[in-house]
């Protein structure tokens, strides 16, 4: 890693001027990471100690796993965990799937209507058609209460087509000659050819696509019954407006979830997305910015 | 290319056919196709319709609030990332700083509520100085702010790496020559630096006025509850509660259609002036 290296040309600049860069960077930093630090620790406390301090812990003092255990002991949020892995495992897959072979075949000179077709996806960006009516068409196509819901809706997404399209058009062309003259179809060179070579757009845009699954709260709240939720519709339910946690197995409501449940269902539910982040983060912003230069 | 192709005739084609219930009273047994014409009506009624000039109201409010105190965020992150040369602590902030655009807006909401609300730690230090508490994220007044703040706190981070990327595509030459030259750094930045990633701030500027009448909806809807709907309605929420919670289909498709119109024209509109002033805008 290069670090620290400044262009000749460049004057170093005054303490003062470091000193806010500093305290901005810091700032940045601090913001970021100590609501975090407050979920966290407030999770791992005893709930004696959370309301003795008015609801919250900066800092445990006798750390406990005692709420991930009551929430991981089956019922809800084990369940709902289940449901988010389940959709975001399935989701992507076709996602990926789907905008795949799309993204190919408007990469390729000649495929019957290129252009159009291509129009007429990014009309859609412009021109998204609605709420309603999109509700209206799940209910129509029978998806009511199916996990289905969660995924067909939102299975493209022109962003991650356009970022694809843009990575697959820049293969040079003789790769592509030298694959049919061996007499590859167009499964084949996509197979053996296009997608070893684009493995970081694919890291990229499949974790879009895993992250927006995971995240989804919405779809379900429309299409599912609570029983059905993923953990971020529950999360919604009993942490941000404070409904009591259910128990499924006798269906009684009990009062209020403890503060360190709620927080620790909120550190379940972003988990995943730290530990996806790092190869993410190693991905994007090259990937990102092959879709932002061309589009 | 046809199960991706599929999806969009259906899910996106389809449902902008499923726009025609905008024109229509939707009665559910009849379905889209059979339910009764009622001509221009529900835009009619939506036009008479106190609750949806105040949600239109309220978007636009929010909406000017972001593009004054969020726009500019991302650029000056970026401008500050950009003259760092200690590439370690550079990239350290920037993955601190991506990282909150991952998080589901479930996720940052509570974390605020958990942070400045009632019982969050804020109002505790507050209250272990001795100082009055407030609470920020059960207050209609507050909500403004807040909405921006979250705003900020989630996507502003995001939000550089398009100006980053412009920036570094800044040809070093020319600052070398220009500080040759006897430019400092001031005048570098005003001459070489804010005119090369002008188009990408013009392109921002666009979409964001496209996007004008949509400001966040999950947001929305997950603190309409706690602050109510005087401050808390926006177009999409209005449509989501008239709609799908209130079951009047034909009038909230109405109201989304109008927004989707209202969008469109805008990016249009913005679009040809940015070309007028000689800029690239979004298409050609």
């Amino acid at each position: 890693m290069s670090a620290h290296v400044r262009p000749g040309w460049m004057e170093k600049p005054r303490l003062a001027t470091q000193a806010a860069k500093a305290v901005a960077l810091a700032a940045v930093v601090l913001l970021v990471c100590v609501p975090f630090l407050v979920i966290v620790s407030t999770s791992l406390a005893a709930p004696r100690e959370v309301v003795a301090n008015g609801g919250w812990v900066l800092w445990p003092e006798h750390p406990t796993l005692e709420a991930y255990r009551d929430i991981l002991d089956g019922g809800i949020v084990t369940h709902a965990l289940a449901v988010s892995a389940g959709v975001t495992l399935v989701g992507t897959a076709l996602s990926l799937f789907c905008t795949v072979t799309l993204a190919y075949a408007l990469s390729r000179p000649g495929v019957f209507g290129g252009r159009p077709v291509l129009l007429l996806i990014l009309f859609t960006f412009l021109f998204p058609p609605g709420m309603i009516p999109g509700f209206l068409l799940v209910k129509e196509l029978d998806l009511l209460g199916s996990y289905g819901s969660l995924v067909l809706p939102v299975l493209v997404n022109v962003f991650n087509l356009v970022v694809l399209r843009g990575f697959f058009q820049g293969i040079p062309e003789e790769l592509y000659e030298a694959a049919r003259l061996d007499g590859a179809g167009d499964w084949r060179a996509l197979w053996s050819i296009v997608l070893p070579l684009s493995k970081a757009a694919l890291a990229v845009v499949g974790l879009f696509y895993a992250v927006a699954y995971w995240n989804s709260w919405f779809y379900a709240s429309l299409y599912l019954e609570s029983d059905h939720w993923p953990v971020q519709q529950v999360l919604r339910t009993y942490v941000v407006a404070g409904s009591g946690l259910t128990d499924t197995t006798t269906g009684e409501a009990t009062v209020n979830a403890p503060q360190t449940i709620q927080m620790a269902v909120l550190v379940i539910a972003t988990v995943p997305i730290l530990l996806v982040y790092p190869f993410l983060q190693k991905y994007f912003t090259k990937g990102v910015l092959t879709g932002a230069v061309k589009s | 290319m046809l199960p991706g192709l599929a999806y969009f005739l259906v899910f996106h084609y389809g449902a902008l056919a499923g726009n025609v219930i905008a024109f229509k009273e939707y009665v559910p047994f009849d379905g889209i196709w059979g339910s009764p014409w009622v001509g221009l009506g529900n835009f009619r009624r939506m036009f008479e319709d106190a609750e949806f000039w105040d949600a239109v109201l309220n978007t636009l409010w929010i909406a000017v609030l972001q593009l004054v105190f969020y726009f500019p965020v991302p650029l000056g992150l970026a401008l500050l990332l950009h003259t760092l040369t200690w590439s370690t602590v550079r990239r350290f902030v920037q993955s601190v700083a991506y990282l909150p655009h991952f998080v589901s807006w479930v996720i940052v909401v509570a974390l605020f509520q958990q942070v400045l609300g009632d019982t969050g730690m804020v109002n505790g230090y507050l209250g272990d100085a001795g100082l009055h508490t407030v609470d920020i994220v059960g207050n209609p007044d507050a909500f403004r702010p807040l909405v921006v703040a979250q705003v900020i706190w989630k996507d502003a981070g995001w939000g550089t790496i398009i100006f980053l990327a412009a920036l570094s595509q800044v040809d070093e030459q020319q600052y070398e020559a220009a500080a040759i030259d006897g430019a400092g750094p001031w005048r570098r930045f005003w001459h070489i630096t804010l005119p090369a990633i002008r188009p990408v701030i013009v392109l921002l500027l666009i979409m964001r006025l496209g996007d004008i009448l949509s400001v966040g909806f999950e947001q929305m809807l997950l603190q309409r509850d706690a602050v109510g709907p005087q401050t808390a309605e926006v177009i999409d929420t209005f449509v989501y509660y008239r709609g799908i919670v209130g079951g009047d289909y034909g009038f909230a498709a109405a109201a989304g259609l109008f927004k989707g119109l209202v969008g469109a024209l805008l990016v249009y509109a913005a679009n040809r002036v940015a070309h007028r002033l000689g800029e690239q805008g979004v298409y050609r």
